[in-house]
């Protein structure tokens, strides 16, 4: 993702909708993928995604919280500014990914990439901001996105990465002859 | 006594049905639908005043996921039965989805008359360069070199050009949109259904089981490098000229909407049901 094109922020009301629709761009993402999934028969990543689509729906939804408590309303802001590139935020994984056979571990490398990309804009953020408050909000934006990334790859501890035939299929999809 | 209700605002949600997809993971046609719903939220209208009309193929699975009226029709004749419905009930939005195969080769001269026709609505057609539910043939957009057990060194023919056929048989809005840019694909759309008569909208969507090449396409697709012109010569040659990875609007016309003709010339229904009657 180039930051260059990402969302001018100028104050607290610009900050709080950006990272509102980060984290409801991840959430339907993230549940987009265990739809697949679930079509496919896929039932541990079922529940990886879910879980995944969870954790930042409790982000999105605390975000709005404190939104809320600042009198921002990010319903009505966040379409005005949280415009992307290629219509990806950062922590959109990419769904053109989602494959029929991948993994536990395929999941989180996928997230892990979400979770950094959003640490990494978060970061930008705090260090270019001229605003205090965007600042210190952006940081704090930043550490959680940073204990995300940390969550993640304790999880691919517990997923090792799988061998290298993983997507052979013995009745793979072959055009009709 | 007046009503104080507010009117309704439309979420996203509610144009989704409770239809799980099925689409190949990674499929760019899951993104074409969470499009359709962000534009039909935008848009505001009711799930219940717009009909998504399609075909046959992996694309012509949508209107079973939206909310919406639906019409899940015969192969290639999307276009004709919803020009009919547009017809007689002009107030309805109507959006046709379909697909390389169903829109350009069984549909592809309902394609050239519904562009000349002019009817007021809009056409999106998921082009994967595949027939993806029978199982990788070629279709009418396939490069002239895919070669597969079915097309041995490929089929040597040039593909279809859509976009400059539409323009060339009268389609009064053409552009392109990547399913990769789901927000953008929904603000195309929104333009798209509210611009006055025909509306044909190319979604470039990967098959990313019979086409896996195409995951390259996020890769290649850029904006139109131009605002949209109302010229249709123009537009001809840009599309033309470009590289096929354009995406935006690309023509935006002027030419007024089919209109039914009213009055003593028009059947009526009844009339029509008694000539009918066994």
């Amino acid at each position: 993702m180039n930051n260059a094109n990402a969302p001018k922020i100028s104050n607290l009301a610009d900050l709080y909708a950006v990272a509102y629709g980060i984290e409801a761009a991840a959430v339907e993402r993230y549940e987009l993928l265990a739809a697949q999934m679930e079509a496919h028969n896929n039932p541990d990543l079922v529940v990886i995604f879910l879980d995944l689509a969870r954790a930042e729906g409790i982000h999105r939804d605390e975000i709005r919280r404190l939104a809320e408590e600042a009198d921002v309303d990010v319903f009505a802001h966040a379409p005005r500014v949280a415009k992307w590139p290629k219509g990806e935020s950062p922590e959109e994984v990419d769904a053109g990914a989602a494959h029929y056979l991948m993994t536990p571990w395929h999941a989180l490398e996928l997230a892990l990439g979400a979770e950094q990309r959003a640490l990494d804009f978060f970061s930008s953020v705090a260090a270019s901001a001229k605003d205090a408050k965007v600042k210190r909000l952006a940081e704090e934006f930043m550490e959680e996105e940073a204990e995300h990334v940390n969550l993640v790859h304790r999880l691919m501890r517990r997923h090792p990465a799988p061998p290298e035939a993983w997507a052979a299929d013995s009745d793979e999809p072959v055009a009709q002859d | 006594m007046a009503s104080l209700e507010q009117p309704r605002v439309y979420k996203q949600a509610d144009y989704r049905s409770d239809v799980n997809a099925i689409w190949c993971p990674g499929c760019g046609d899951y993104h074409v639908l969470l499009s359709f719903t962000r534009a039909f939220a935008a848009l505001g209208r009711p799930p219940e005043e717009i009909v998504v009309v399609s075909g046959i193929g992996c694309s012509s699975r949508i209107p079973a996921y939206t909310n919406c009226y639906g019409f899940h029709g015969v192969h290639g004749r999307s276009l004709a039965l919803a020009a009919g419905l547009k017809v007689t009930r002009p107030e309805l939005t109507v959006v046709v989805a379909s697909g390389d195969g169903d829109g350009y080769s069984i549909g592809g001269n309902h394609f050239l008359h519904a562009c000349r026709r002019n009817i007021d609505m809009t056409y999106v057609v998921m082009d994967n360069r595949v027939y993806g539910m029978t199982k990788g043939q070629p279709s009418p957009t396939t490069e002239p070199d895919f070669d597969t057990a079915l097309s041995p060194g490929g089929t040597g023919l040039r593909p279809f050009h859509p976009l400059v056929i539409a323009l060339a048989s009268g389609a009064n809005f053409v552009a392109r949109a990547f399913s990769g840019a789901p927000n953008e694909t929904a603000d195309i759309l929104v333009e798209a259904i509210r611009h006055p008569g025909f509306s044909f909208v190319e979604i470039l969507s990967p098959c990313v089981t019979f086409r896996p090449d195409e995951k390259e396409w996020k890769t290649l697709v850029h904006p139109a490098p131009v605002a949209p012109t109302a010229d249709p010569a123009k537009a001809a040659r840009r599309i033309m000229t470009d590289d096929g990875f354009n995406i935006g609007i690309l023509y935006r016309g002027d030419r007024a909407p089919y209109q039914p003709a009213v009055g003593p010339g028009r059947v009526d229904i009844a009339e029509l049901e008694k000539d009918f009657e066994l």
